[in-house]
């Protein structure tokens, strides 16, 4: 307790706020390095996911690609990614973006295929019996339908993104992991915790705003319909 | 591959302090998030503290916790202990939200059927809810199996041997051997646990391969 | 199934219910990774900072030890000095290199020591109640402000005395925690004069490794700290700035130990190795380290001290 409190005199400390290397700025770079992963991530999950929802074709390599993605340590792959890339401390956001997307990835990925495959097919085959296309299937019949699990799938990734993205600072980058990887060497606990908290509120309030959209996203006719709790 | 053969001795000591420091965790989890999933299924207070509870440790970086834990608790700061009690944490704030969907899903009519052939309330969560929750559950702690091996290496930071070991000391001279001999190391023994768990649930639980052909025919 | 979207519970864990099962034995377990931490009686737990050098020097300790009879705990790669420093005094560790000179700036902040000889008799004095510095070797490493050729060259800079003339931003490379000692930015400020704005700082996490390096070769910074033993200042033609005010203490690989196992015979093997630890073996084994070889600091370490008959 005593040293939460001490992280909280640190965060609230006017002091701590200023600066491109006060809380401020690296709540600013934290943000930026967790939507630049999460927009590569959707670019790349998300379509995947509705194809394979929509084929049923693939679904079990997505599940294996999945699991196998998750079993990848992120320190690993990114100590890896910056050796590999040989980028330096100049382009060390790629290494970052690409650790945190692989990340992101496969909550998107699954989001939108067990959106898919949760609808009913009675309305699907309905669809197809009065005339849509395939095309028109996908963006008016199951975007919609499964449009709260799509979004619930990019807010797990989001989490996991927001709560993961200090370790851009171990390749020199900032963030607010800067806070956690100053702190750690000089067993500056009041920072460390800071820094902690704050990724930890910001997580969590980013979660939150989500689950607001989440709710207003989806239609009344659609909540009616299918009963989704979000 | 001439650098691995040189340094197996490293390496296989390594992937035992890293089994030794997961195999725990993964249990605990387990064990821990029976009760409180239970309890969490049963009482809308207790789902709301435990679930917003998880939500809020699952957000947390890993490090500060590392760090903090022996002020917390008392240990010494290079107490492999640290890094079982986080990660415990950590698989306990996964395992209890998939324990508690998993009761949640136990179908009703079965569990007042259990009740009306004159099962008591223990019998019944011992012989109706816990079988029927079970793969639900086990699904569960594969995804802790799986977080929990890769969050052991970020122990490697703080002086807890593990195969993240080798992704610092490889960072620090650019070594990308080095680098993947512990990410193949890791992946192998998520692998690994993940197919023991897979074994141990079809052991345990041999009926559960009828509802297995059932939702491929989806 | 739930129509809950799947959140913490990433990715098609939902998918896999089909093949689960609940695991209640393991024939993993049976010992907890938790014991270990209190080593029996009689045994020397050797710990390191997390840097190779301070890896390849505690394993020579612990295996010029081990010849003496003497069981040996590794701790390597602990962290950085007030890590290493608070498991020393904490119990987690007995026996850690260091650096006389830092070592005695971490001690003593307002110390005045500045030849080798005043580092050593301060030390000697500044050292934690039930723990004890040994003999220091030879062998120096320091913290070293490093620029390219062309970057000397082209502003005329040799020493640190010359970066307050510096015009444009000075950007500084190095460890997180070298934004905190004495010897960082503020002593740039505080010996040099070089104004705190004109000063960016950034941490790369790879004490001063190949990262560093490179930042340095492709100007991501102009100045970066390197340890004075690495290879790769030589190998890359950079200009070690001079340090005329001593900023940078001097620095002897010196063995801190714990009075609890500090036996006559114990100190005698440590003294031993410190005696024969040369600044040029430190360059050697950091070259076998990082170099085309990649050799593990114990096989290094193993080899010097056969090389030097230490076993």
């Amino acid at each position: 307790m005593r040293f939460l409190l001490s992280a909280l005199a640190w965060i609230l400390d006017p002091a701590h706020w200023a600066g491109p290397t006060g809380i401020g700025a690296r709540l600013g770079e934290h943000l930026l390095y967790s939507l630049l992963a999460l927009v590569l991530a959707t670019v790349i999950a998300l379509p995947l996911g509705l194809w394979i929802g929509h084929t049923g074709r693939g679904r079990a390599i997505a599940i294996g690609t999945s699991g196998a993605l998750r079993a990848l340590p992120s320190l690993g792959l990114l100590t890896f990614l910056a050796v590999a890339l040989g980028v330096g401390i100049n382009g060390a956001l790629l290494p970052s973006t690409i650790v945190l997307a692989v990340l992101a990835a496969p909550p998107i990925l699954a989001g939108a295929y067990a959106g898919v495959e949760g609808i009913d097919r009675d309305v699907v085959d309905g669809a197809r019996a009065t005339g849509f296309s395939e095309r028109q299937i996908v963006t008016a019949v199951e975007m919609p339908l499964a449009a709260p699990m799509v979004l619930g799938g990019i807010r797990s990734a989001t989490l996991q993104v927001i709560a993961t993205a200090t370790i851009a600072a171990y390749l020199g980058l900032g963030g607010l992991g800067r806070f956690i990887l100053d702190g750690l060497p000089v067993r500056d606990y009041s920072q460390m915790l800071a820094g902690a908290v704050l990724v930890t509120v910001l997580a969590l309030a980013i979660d939150g705003l989500l689950l607001l959209l989440q709710r207003s996203l989806v239609t009344a006719g659609v909540r009616a319909a299918t009963g989704v709790e979000t | 591959m001439r650098w691995v053969v040189a340094n197996w001795d490293q390496v296989v000591s390594l992937a035992l302090n890293h089994v030794l420091l997961s195999v725990l965790p993964i249990l605990l989890s387990l064990v821990l998030s029976i009760p409180l999933g239970w309890w969490a299924h049963r009482r809308r207070t207790a789902r709301r503290v435990l679930l917003s509870g998880s939500g809020i440790l699952y957000a947390l970086p890993s490090l500060p916790l590392f760090v903090i834990l022996p002020v917390l608790i008392g240990t010494q700061i290079l107490d492999p202990l640290n890094v079982v009690v986080a990660l415990t944490l950590y698989g306990v704030a996964l395992m209890v939200r998939s324990c508690t969907e998993a009761f949640d899903a136990v179908d009703a009519g079965v569990r007042d059927s259990a009740t009306a052939i004159g099962h008591s309330p223990g019998q019944r969560f011992r012989v109706v809810d816990l079988p029927l929750a079970g793969p639900p559950m086990l699904a569960g702690l594969r995804v802790v199996s799986a977080s929990t091996l890769s969050l052991v290496s970020v122990g490697a930071l703080i002086g807890v041997p593990s195969l993240g070991y080798f992704f610092t000391d490889g960072y620090t001279r650019s070594f990308l051997t080095e680098i993947i001999v512990g990410i193949v190391g890791t992946v192998v023994l998520a692998l690994l646990f993940d197919a023991l768990l897979v074994l141990a649930g079809r052991l345990l639980m041999p009926w559960v391969r009828a509802t297995d052909t059932r939702r491929e025919d989806r | 199934m739930t129509r809950r979207p799947v959140r913490l519970l990433a990715a098609g864990a939902a998918m896999l219910l089909a093949l689960a099962g609940c695991a209640t034995s393991n024939p993993t377990a049976g010992s907890s990774p938790a014991a270990g931490s209190s080593a029996a009686a009689g045994t020397i737990k050797v710990g390191s900072a997390n840097f190779p050098e301070s890896e390849i020097i505690a394993e020579a300790y612990a295996q010029a030890l081990e010849a003496k009879g003497v069981t040996v705990e590794r701790h390597m790669q602990i962290g950085a000095r007030d890590i290493y420093i608070a498991a020393l005094k904490d119990g987690s560790v007995d026996l850690v290199p260091e650096y006389t000179g830092n070592l005695l700036q971490y001690l003593d902040p307002k110390t005045t020591a500045k030849t080798p000889e005043e580092v050593n008799a301060a030390l000697a004095k500044a050292s934690p109640q039930g723990f004890t510095t040994l003999t220091p070797a030879p062998a120096e490493d320091k913290d070293s402000y490093n620029v390219t050729k062309q970057f000397s060259d082209q502003n005329g800079i040799t020493s640190l005395a010359d970066l307050s003339k510096f015009q444009g931003q000075l950007k500084v490379g190095g460890n997180p925690e070298l934004a905190q000692r004495p010897y960082g930015p503020k002593g740039l400020t505080d010996v040099y004069g070089v104004p705190a704005g004109k000063i960016t700082f950034t941490a790369i996490s790879d004490a001063g490794g190949p990262l560093t390096v490179k930042a340095l070769k492709d100007g991501s910074v102009d100045m970066a700290d390197i340890y004075s033993t690495t290879p790769a200042i030589t190998d890359n033609g950079f200009v070690t700035l001079s340090d005329p005010k001593n900023m940078i203490m001097s620095q002897n690989v010196v063995p801190m130990i714990s009075d609890k196992v500090a036996s006559a015979d114990v100190k005698k093997t440590l003294d031993s190795v410190s005696a024969a630890l040369t600044t040029n073996d430190l360059l050697a084994m950091n070259a076998r380290n990082q170099g085309s070889e990649k050799a593990s600091p114990a096989k290094i370490a193993g080899d010097w001290l056969k090389e030097k008959k230490l076993v």
